[in-house]
């Protein structure tokens, strides 16, 4: 069935390959470009310009060489300089949990669909790619994102941050492949399976417990990214995308989906998704995210050019469906205006806004606030607060990690033009 | 009369379309039935049921061997945990602090989880590579240093799914069951039951 060659050695391989491209991208701007690089290579597959120099931020520290540092969370995607709503591939957020990218020789990855099912098949990833298929705009996010609890908690919550540090955890692709529900159809989903399980081909196997009724939604077996395979570190050859719900959902290097008729309880669905309540009790199983945004330009740690004209631009995003609204405010959250929310608007996808916005040099508090095709809008960090019966102490000392927060993010433009992140200042 | 007639084979052939869907793959020679080897090799996961747990048993007491020698570099001799790898053991009473220590017998509610993580996905860098024995041991150690069970018991596929975690109780909602439903399920922020 699958390569078993993998192991160490591969890995190994793989994390000098991976460490030569990242030396790679953070060539400082100027640089000149590579003298060794043909004409030949430089048009075989393109590569941005080399005064573009930013790059996904992390942290990793496995196999470890010393026990120090802390643990890995994940490498950040640098939304504050992207334009549009589509994140390029070799930006688009990781977070590894151990899962290392692995290489898979897509002749030989198989996906078994079996368990509940009348007819239990195999496909190889040709044969997935004869059925039919779409393509849809759908963003990943992790739901610790922009969270400001936990490991990565004070690094988000500093006055330094930026948008890369604050809400780096969230990514949009176009992404091709055959919707799930047209392969449970094949196989003929008996009426006893309530739950799927979906499993990747990494080493460790990572799993995810589904309901059903998502799996014959708008799920997806994506094959293709931005017009090209998925990235390896994205789940090459094959990744299930669960349009809208945490991360953790979007299975990579997906080999396996069992139709069974309870979750399974994995261990990172089962300790460390569920959200940790100050009664001692914990909520099982949260799914989808909530309408969320973030304004890019001006945000985190970017200069003013002085007093002048600005088009204020940022990212809103739903996992309840479509963003039907954005609104923008410039005076600390006293009055909110309408931004322009530009066109592709696609449901549980990124969706790009625009506001036209003088500067008068003055000391303000930027902030945007996303509104979802179901009418739910997006709460500020005290409405939030309030709900999970928490105070500004609990932020600043818990360890305990808050997922789904979805607050409001103000950034604040001192008169010197420096921007600072206003979320507990 | 003659547009009438047009919807109407319209209208038939959407419904001949919609049965078949449903009852029949439409795609010809794309996929194939797996064998039954094939599903067995990677029909391993272990749910909360235990149906797909390995034969095999195992002692805290092997345990102790086997995790000196394979899991103390990242979790501590005393299963206290590193930068690299969470603590094990310990924690109780702490959930309803701001520190909470979440540990396999301070939070974990499934005991089956324990010995399907070990088995698929330890030690780091080496998945795979432990005997379903080992695994047990290796469990049995886990529960026996939370003070679950003795040192002397064995666990097996038969003992394991039987045993009830500590804060099995701690969870909402407290049936798996009760989280069939997504329109009720679906929880953020206030929309939590």
């Amino acid at each position: 069935m699958n390569s078993k060659k993998s192991g160490r050695r591969q890995f190994l391989k793989n994390s000098a390959a991976l460490a030569g491209l990242a030396a790679g991208a953070i060539t400082p701007a100027g640089a000149a470009p590579p003298a060794s690089e043909t004409v030949e290579q430089l048009h075989a597959y393109g590569q941005r310009s080399h005064f573009e120099s930013w790059t996904r931020k992390g942290k990793h520290l496995w196999p470890p060489e010393g026990q120090s540092g802390t643990r890995d969370y994940g490498f950040r995607n640098p939304i504050q300089y992207q334009s549009g709503m589509i994140t390029p591939a070799p930006l688009h957020f990781t977070i590894s949990h151990g899962h290392e990218p692995r290489d898979i020789d897509p002749t030989q990855h198989r996906l078994l669909i079996h368990g509940m099912v009348d007819r239990p098949l195999i496909f190889s990833l040709d044969e997935l790619k004869r059925l039919p298929s779409v393509s849809r705009f759908h963003f990943v996010e992790c739901n610790a994102n922009s969270g400001p609890t936990g490991p990565t908690g004070a690094a988000r919550r500093a006055p330094t941050a930026t948008a890369q540090d604050t809400h780096g955890l969230t990514s949009c692709s176009l992404w091709t492949g055959v919707p799930l529900s047209l392969l449970l159809q094949q196989a003929g989903v008996q009426k006893s399976a309530t739950w799927m399980i979906a499993e990747g081909a990494d080493p460790p196997h990572h799993l995810k417990s589904i309901p059903i009724e998502k799996g014959m939604d708008d799920c997806l077996v994506a094959y293709g990214q931005n017009g090209e395979a998925v990235r390896p570190e994205q789940g090459y050859p094959l990744r299930l995308i669960v349009a809208g719900w945490e991360g953790i959902n979007n299975v990579k290097w997906l080999r396996r989906i069992k139709l069974v008729d309870q979750p399974y309880m994995d261990m990172r669905e089962s300790t460390k998704y569920p959200s940790l309540r100050l009664d001692g009790k914990a909520r099982w199983f949260q799914f989808e995210l909530g309408p969320k945004s973030v304004i890019t330009r001006p945000s985190g740690g970017q200069q003013m050019a002085g007093p002048g004209y600005y088009e204020i631009s940022g990212l809103a995003w739903s996992g309840g469906g479509a963003i039907r609204r954005v609104e923008i405010s410039t005076d600390n959250g006293k009055t909110w205006t309408d931004a322009q929310i530009q066109d592709p608007v696609a449901r549980k996808a990124h969706t790009r806004f625009v506001f036209p916005w003088e500067w008068n040099g003055e000391q303000v508090v930027l902030q945007s606030r996303s509104t979802d095709e179901r009418n739910e809008v997006q709460p500020t960090r005290d409405e939030i607060s309030k709900i999970w019966h928490i105070d500004m102490d609990y932020y600043n000392t818990s360890t305990n990690l808050v997922g789904h927060f979805n607050a409001i993010q103000p950034w604040k433009i001192n008169r010197d033009g420096s921007v600072l992140n206003a979320l507990f200042l | 009369m003659r547009c009438f007639y047009k919807h109407l084979v319209f209208l038939a052939a959407l419904t001949a379309g919609t049965a078949a869907w449903a009852q029949a793959p439409n795609y010809k020679n794309v996929g194939r039935a797996p064998t039954p080897d094939e599903i067995r090799a990677w029909d391993t996961a272990v749910g909360p049921a235990g149906k797909e747990l390995p034969p095999g048993s195992g002692t805290a007491k092997e345990g102790a061997d086997i995790f000196a020698e394979k899991c103390v570099v990242c979790h501590g001799p005393a299963g206290e945990g590193s930068q690299l790898a969470p603590r094990l053991v310990g924690g109780k009473g702490t959930l309803t602090t701001p520190q909470p220590v979440l540990t396999v017998g301070s939070y974990w509610a499934f005991a089956t989880t324990i010995f399907d993580f070990i088995y698929k996905a330890m030690p780091r860098g080496q998945e795979g590579s432990l005997k379903p024995g080992q695994a047990y041991a290796l469990t049995a150690f886990l529960l026996y240093k939370n003070d679950i069970i003795k040192d002397t018991d064995a666990i097996d596929a038969k003992t394991l799914p039987a045993i009830k975690m500590p804060n099995r109780d701690g969870f909402i909602p407290p049936q798996l069951k009760d989280i069939h439903d997504i329109k009720k399920r679906g929880c953020r922020l206030g929309h939590c039951p």
